[in-house]
């Protein structure tokens, strides 16, 4: 049971940030505090899940694989946008059959080519009824009501690494003191024209 | 002794030509060949890619069968379709198969944008109607499609125009420029003289188009008479091209645009008239 996965693109669309907790949980116990749930699709696209767990890995992990399966069958990359319509579309076709209870964040980075007139990093909010958006930031699970006043008020175009680093300190102390549930670790990983990377923080073992 | 083999052989091929799903003692398909052959037959295609476009022409047969006159004229083609903004179709052989086609073309093209959310990459087209292609040829025991496609695009990735051929048995080839049908040799030689290192400008590739269309013809198919403003056309002339909506950051949009005749005239007189002149009067010199 993901709680929380939130994100952010930063500096003009240069890098897009996407965090999750870490915690595996069932009931009052706990399994693991180090489950990786930001999923990188390949090495340009990450896809946070939030929700229900095992929809939350069987969905994104069969998304991972038809990603790769375009790419080998087609020899070209899947960009940000169309990986989004293909996921939305994946999630609407279940949406009456037997839904994926998961929300997802998508973050994808596209080099500049003739379809970009420069490198464009972006997010994507897919929500579990197959609504997908194109958003600056976003957060999903109980997380939101805490961080999105944080983001509202603290994210700009411009912000740097740096600043994305301390943005993402202050959502994760804002939950680890207000949010009823022990959140102690989360994933942060960053996506930029040199690829993924996590970003080092306290939280961040 | 070798005559006797050779119709021993061929009677031989009888035994194995009925049916598409037989493989012949020679390790071939001969129902797909025999279409292939319907399609030599058909009326003669030029394509050619340009810089800024896709050229096709494309010779009417029952225009020039019936000559001309009788027929309805119409302001769509029989010969070229349009299968997505992006891309267009020439049909060559049995109509009734090709309609099918383009339609299976148009349905995966639209498929393909349901998905991803944006236009097909050209080439992926080529692929799902060859995987269409192919399946008449293997299961089924029906008999493939007489149909040779020839698909004019614009591939968004590579940012570049594009142009492939399928045959009926379920291959395809990319082209720089291409000619077949009736007298295909012919239009092929001039093509490998005449198209440049580099694509040409669209302005340049339309009187190629006519000049191969020519080539291909027994009597010129485009020539003073038949150019004539009020003659009825024998020849589709037809571009694909990015219309200049002179914003910079808009969405693309293409333009399909099928000559009238007297654009064809208008092609004639300034870039092939002064040069049959000029033959004309070499020949009488």
């Amino acid at each position: 049971m993901t709680d929380c996965t939130f994100g952010f693109v930063g500096q003009k669309h240069k890098f897009v940030v996407v965090a999750a907790d870490r915690s595996a949980a069932r009931s009052i116990v706990v399994f693991k505090q180090d489950e990786d749930k930001v999923l990188e699709l390949d090495a340009s696209k990450l896809l946070g899940s939030a929700g229900s767990a095992p929809d939350g890995v069987a969905f994104t992990e069969f998304i991972q694989k038809n990603v790769a399966l375009y790419e080998i069958d087609n020899g070209t990359r899947l960009d940000t946008f169309a990986t989004a319509n293909f996921i939305r579309n994946e999630l609407a076709q279940a949406l009456r059959r037997g839904p994926y209870q998961t929300n997802l964040l998508l973050g994808g980075l596209d080099r500049e080519s003739p379809l970009y007139a420069d490198d464009e990093a972006s997010l994507y909010y897919i929500d579990y009824l197959a609504s997908s958006n194109k958003v600056n930031f976003g957060c999903h699970g109980y997380a939101s009501n805490f961080i999105l006043s944080i983001f509202d008020k603290e994210w700009h175009p411009d912000l740097t690494v740096d600043q994305a680093k301390d943005l993402v300190q202050k959502c994760i102390d804002e939950l680890q003191k207000r949010f009823l549930i022990n959140l102690p670790a989360f994933t942060v990983k960053v996506l930029d024209k040199d690829g993924i990377r996590n970003l080092p923080l306290a939280a961040n073992e | 002794a070798l005559a006797s083999k050779k119709k021993s052989q061929q009677q031989m091929s009888r035994r194995y030509d009925k049916v598409v799903t037989t493989f012949s003692p020679e390790g071939r398909l001969h129902q797909v060949e025999y279409a292939v052959e319907a399609i030599n037959q058909a009326g003669a295609c030029v394509g050619i890619v340009g810089k800024d476009g896709v050229v096709i022409a494309a010779e009417k047969q029952n225009v020039r069968a019936s000559n001309g006159r009788l027929l309805e004229t119409t302001k769509t083609s029989e010969k070229i379709y349009k299968v997505d903004d992006h891309v267009a179709v020439c049909v060559a052989g049995l109509s009734a198969d090709a309609n099918v086609l383009v339609e299976e073309a148009r349905l995966a093209a639209a498929r393909y944008r349901y998905a991803y959310g944006r236009r097909v990459p050209v080439e992926q087209l080529v692929q799902k109607v060859c995987g269409l292609l192919q399946l008449y040829t293997q299961y089924g025991g029906q008999r493939p499609f007489g149909v040779k496609l020839v698909f004019a695009g614009y591939d968004d990735i590579l940012g570049t125009y594009q142009l492939f051929t399928t045959d009926p048995s379920g291959t395809y080839s990319g082209y720089k420029a291409l000619c077949f049908g009736q007298n295909a040799t012919n239009g092929q030689s001039l093509l490998r003289n005449e198209y440049p290192d580099e694509p040409p400008a669209l302005d340049d590739c339309l009187p190629l188009a006519l000049k191969v269309m020519n080539k291909t013809s027994d009597s010129e198919i485009i020539s003073e008479s038949t150019a004539a403003d009020d003659a009825s056309p024998h020849v589709d002339l037809f571009s694909l091209s990015l219309k200049d909506l002179g914003t910079k950051d808009g969405p693309k949009v293409f333009s399909h645009y099928l000559f009238p005749q007297e654009k064809i005239a208008a092609i004639f007189k300034e870039h092939l008239a002064p040069d049959a002149a000029a033959a004309a009067a070499a020949a009488a010199a």
